[in-house]
């Protein structure tokens, strides 16, 4: 293998990770959401929601404070939905997607270069106001494993990052393992499962279906920000581009289980980077719009497979999109 | 807890009652489903609770079990009056029930289910020590039972043991089995039976709930039967005879002994309209539900089919109506072949059928009056022309079917889920025979859940229809309500007709004992 190639490849995986990770936070998030029983079809808005919000935050206070924000706001966008679809028992998909779409016109609303002009000032006058006209904020830096990035192949991809991929890697592990291994977690699969019977057990089900959407609309609010200040750190409308659709339909390929997300998240990152190579290397030059359509492509792809290797029966949570009422 | 009460085994019950139930009554709407009922557990024993299906029982097992507030009476457990408010209030005194459909979540494994909100659970528990911990219970009753398989992959007797693994690590000790070996196998039954005597020698108390005769006989110490919400017998097992609990089940006591007379016979008697021959029908769980039957109906005829429920009775009336293939046999509709016809066809030939649960079943719910009246009809002319429905002409047979059948509702457009159950069921009727004249009507179960007067006026409407030369065929859990009606008695019992009885030789008793040990007896035709 030529040093050359060797150096694509590295390059390639280093950008599907940095890229997965969007998908990676945000379908974490979305795992624990529907193993209560609730699908959030509204994560792609609280993306971009999250994406504005670390815009402009990050010009006032800084990183930290612009992820904690992106959570905030992530939290509050959960909050309601968890309110309609929770309390209420609305239709949980119109719910989701009058989110998605509140969400995408509230940011675009917010990133129009007055209006981030006014926030911006609003929020730290000492900020000179110009900066939000310029739609770009600091990236986040890299934080370099020394003694691991070297490694060769993989150690660029993993260990030369910034903090929020490692932060999206541990939120992974742990949300599995309190998923799989705390009494929590069983308590909250069997809310999703057989709600019924969660309560008859004296299983809080509303409380656990409140938390578990806030939770993942709040890390879908992080995954905006990654996708901002980790990743793209220049504001255009719709900065999203359904890639809080991809996550959630990346959720079913993970059949659930954050462990799987991280596989699933980084192979995704790794087509969509692979979307901006293939040109430098000639093919879809002329017709980028062909390239620009084969994360979807793929993305409906390995749903039909999955679901023909399944035979049909996607083992999904049994209660997912089914609001609970006790009879009496 | 109380758990480990040891109690010399054997079927003696001490005289000290676990639990005690005064004079419980507990009412639905047009119904008393339970009607000052007392009823007594002691440790130790396995007390049968017997009784048709809509006798009580459960609900009486559900107000002990917390589901159910009673509006009078008093709960005693150990000789301390309770107030049971859910079942974790249940669970807290060691009353545990298993209910007939498993409360179990397939997906997970057999130790999440047990464990799930177990108060000595940390928050990450010791799966490993759990997991050896029903190990050890599930060895103690010799079941063979792995804690890491997925609930969804068990048979429904190991299934059966998770739901009592949930009680026994709760502690409970009066366990209350609701119809419990209706799933299982005759071998997973009597690997329950074992595992209840072993349960009743530890001290531990067993209710089974059940309406099968031979299984109250063979394995409890006591045996108690309700009917229509009251206790109507109460005794040691070893005193009671297979007649006594089959009478008192079915109530004989309201006919006494009188033979029913004869009727004048209907105009077209002698005509079969409906002839099954040798019909064998595969059930749900994928074993045959009715084996080898025969049955005719003959015009101007009622034939009532009795049985206890759940043997054969229902598959054996969806086959006549189309609803299910038959797998062997044949069904011959006024001398046409018509086995595994489309119901469409069968109606179009003259059957009308009457499903069972008519609110479930035989109406949308959501629809108007006149649009489940457009349901039967908008197929033929003059209804609709060219597919387009003529709403005018739909309204007009509406109109006819509620005064002729008496709907009571103010207006054809309201909901038909806003009827009561027996406005309902004549609506159906109305809708089925106002726009035809069949010549075989089955009906499934046609008065179930009705109060006494809509039931009547229901067999009224049968009665008219067999005078006027219709064949009748007609499933009913009321023994009374077959005596009255029919001319001709199919019993049946494990899939098999063990035999028909004529009017003037149907007595309760006779019927009982067919129904419940499925022996032919004499005087059968």
């Amino acid at each position: 293998m030529t040093l050359e190639s060797l150096s694509f490849i590295e390059a390639i995986l280093a950008s599907a990770v940095s890229a997965g990770t969007i998908y990676l936070i945000a379908s974490v998030g979305e795992c624990v959401t529907e193993r209560s029983g609730v699908i959030n079809l509204g994560i792609e808005g609280i993306m971009a929601m999250g994406a504005i919000t670390s815009f402009i935050i990050t010009l006032a206070y800084g990183h930290l404070a612009a992820i904690l924000a992106a959570a905030l706001v992530g939290a509050v966008f959960g909050l309601l939905h968890a309110f309609l679809s929770v309390s209420l028992r609305l239709n949980q998909i119109v719910v989701g997607l009058a989110i998605t779409w509140l969400g995408l016109g509230l940011s675009a609303f917010m990133g129009a270069p007055e209006v981030a002009r006014e926030l911006l000032k609003a929020l730290n006058p000492a900020v000179p106001e110009y900066l939000a006209e310029l739609k770009q904020a600091p990236r986040l830096p890299e934080v370099r494993v020394e003694f691991l990035a070297g490694v060769p192949i993989l150690g660029r991809a993993l260990f030369s990052q910034n903090a929020l991929v490692y932060a999206g890697l541990a939120s992974a592990l742990l949300l599995w393992f309190i998923l799989f291994r705390t009494r929590w977690g069983l308590s909250l699969r069997s809310v999703g499962e057989n709600p019924a019977l969660a309560d008859t057990a004296g299983v809080n089900v509303f409380a656990v279906r409140y938390l578990a959407v806030i939770v993942g609309s709040a890390l879908a609010g992080v995954a905006g920000a990654y996708l901002f200040i980790g990743y793209q750190p220049f504001w255009v409308e719709n900065l999203t581009r359904s890639r809080g659709f991809i996550a959630l339909s990346l959720v079913i390929l993970s059949s659930w289980s954050p462990l799987r997300a991280i596989a699933a998240s980084f192979l995704f990152g790794g087509v969509e980077s692979l979307q901006f190579r293939i040109p430098l290397r000639g093919f879809g030059a002329e017709t980028p719009q062909l390239i620009m359509m084969l994360p979807y492509i793929i993305t409906i792809v390995t749903l039909v497979l999955i679901s023909l290797a399944s035979r049909g029966r996607i083992p999904a949570p049994a209660a997912l999109g089914k609001p609970y009422s006790r009879e009496e | 807890m109380v758990e480990d009460l040891l109690e010399s085994p054997g079927p003696a019950p001490t005289p000290i009652p676990k639990v005690e139930m005064r004079g419980i009554v507990k009412r639905f709407p047009g119904v008393v489903a339970n009607d000052k009922v007392d009823f007594t557990i002691y440790a130790g024993e396995i007390h049968a609770l017997l009784g048709e299906n809509g006798a009580g029982k459960t609900t009486l097992m559900n107000i002990l079990y917390g589901i159910y507030t009673p509006d009078a009476g008093v709960i005693r457990v150990r000789g301390v009056p309770v107030r049971l408010r859910s079942p974790r209030d249940a669970i807290r005194l060691g009353i545990g029930m298993v209910h007939q459909d498993f409360r179990l979540i397939e997906a997970h494994t057999v130790v999440e289910n047990v464990f799930l909100n177990y108060d000595g659970l940390g928050f990450i528990p010791k799966w490993s020590a759990l997991e050896s911990r029903l190990e050890e219970i599930a060895s103690n009753y010799g079941w063979r039972l792995n804690p890491r398989a997925r609930v969804g992959d068990l048979s429904p007797g190991e299934k059966q043991q998770v739901e009592l693994l949930k009680l026994l690590v709760r502690g409970a000790d009066i366990l209350l089995l609701d119809e419990p070996t209706s799933v299982l196998t005759p071998i997973e039954t009597k690997m329950l039976f074992k595992t209840m005597r072993r349960m009743a020698g530890e001290g531990k108390s067993i209710v089974l709930i059940t309406h099968k005769l031979s299984e109250a006989m063979s394995v409890s110490d006591r045996v108690t039967v309700m009917r229509r919400g009251r206790i109507v017998l109460s005794k040691p097992t070893r005193e009671a005879t297979i007649e006594e609990l089959s009478t008192a089940m079915v109530g004989a006591q309201l006919i006494g002994n009188t033979v029913l007379e004869e009727r004048p016979t209907a105009p077209a008697d002698g005509v079969p309209t409906l002839q099954v021959s040798a019909l064998s029908v595969m059930g749900d769980e994928g074993v045959l539900a009715v084996r080898d039957a025969d049955l005719t109906v003959n015009r101007g005829e009622v034939v009532g089919v009795a049985g206890v429920s759940g043997n054969g009775q229902i598959e054996l009336v969806e086959a006549i109506a189309g609803l299910r293939k038959p797998v062997r046999g044949k069904i011959i509709l006024n001398g046409v072949d018509v086995t595994g016809a489309s119901p469409r066809r069968l109606m179009e030939l003259g059957l009308t059928y009457i499903p069972p649960e008519g609110k479930k079943w035989g109406i949308v719910p959501e629809l108007s009056i006149y649009e489940n009246v457009a349901l039967r009809v908008a197929r033929y002319e003059p209804y609709s022309r060219l597919g387009v429905i003529n709403w005018r002409r739909v309204a007009e047979v509406a109109e006819r079917v509620v005064s002729e059948f008496r709907v009571d509702t103010a207006s054809i457009k309201n909901r038909a889920g806003s009827l009561s159950g027996g406005n309902v069921q004549r609506l159906i009727l109305g809708r089925e025979l106002t726009t035809s004249k069949p010549s075989l009507l089955v009906a499934a179960y046609p008065t179930k859940g009705l109060d006494i007067a809509a039931s009547e006026q229901v067999r009224r409407i049968l009665s008219r229809l067999r005078s006027e030369g219709v064949g009748v065929l007609v499933l009913s859990e009321d023994l009374d309500e077959i005596l009255e009606l029919s001319d001709r008695i199919v019993v049946m019992y494990g899939g098999r007709v063990v035999g028909v009885v004529r009017r003037g030789d149907a007595t309760p008793e006779l019927l009982g004992v067919m129904m419940s040990r499925g022996v032919a007896v004499s005087a059968s035709t």
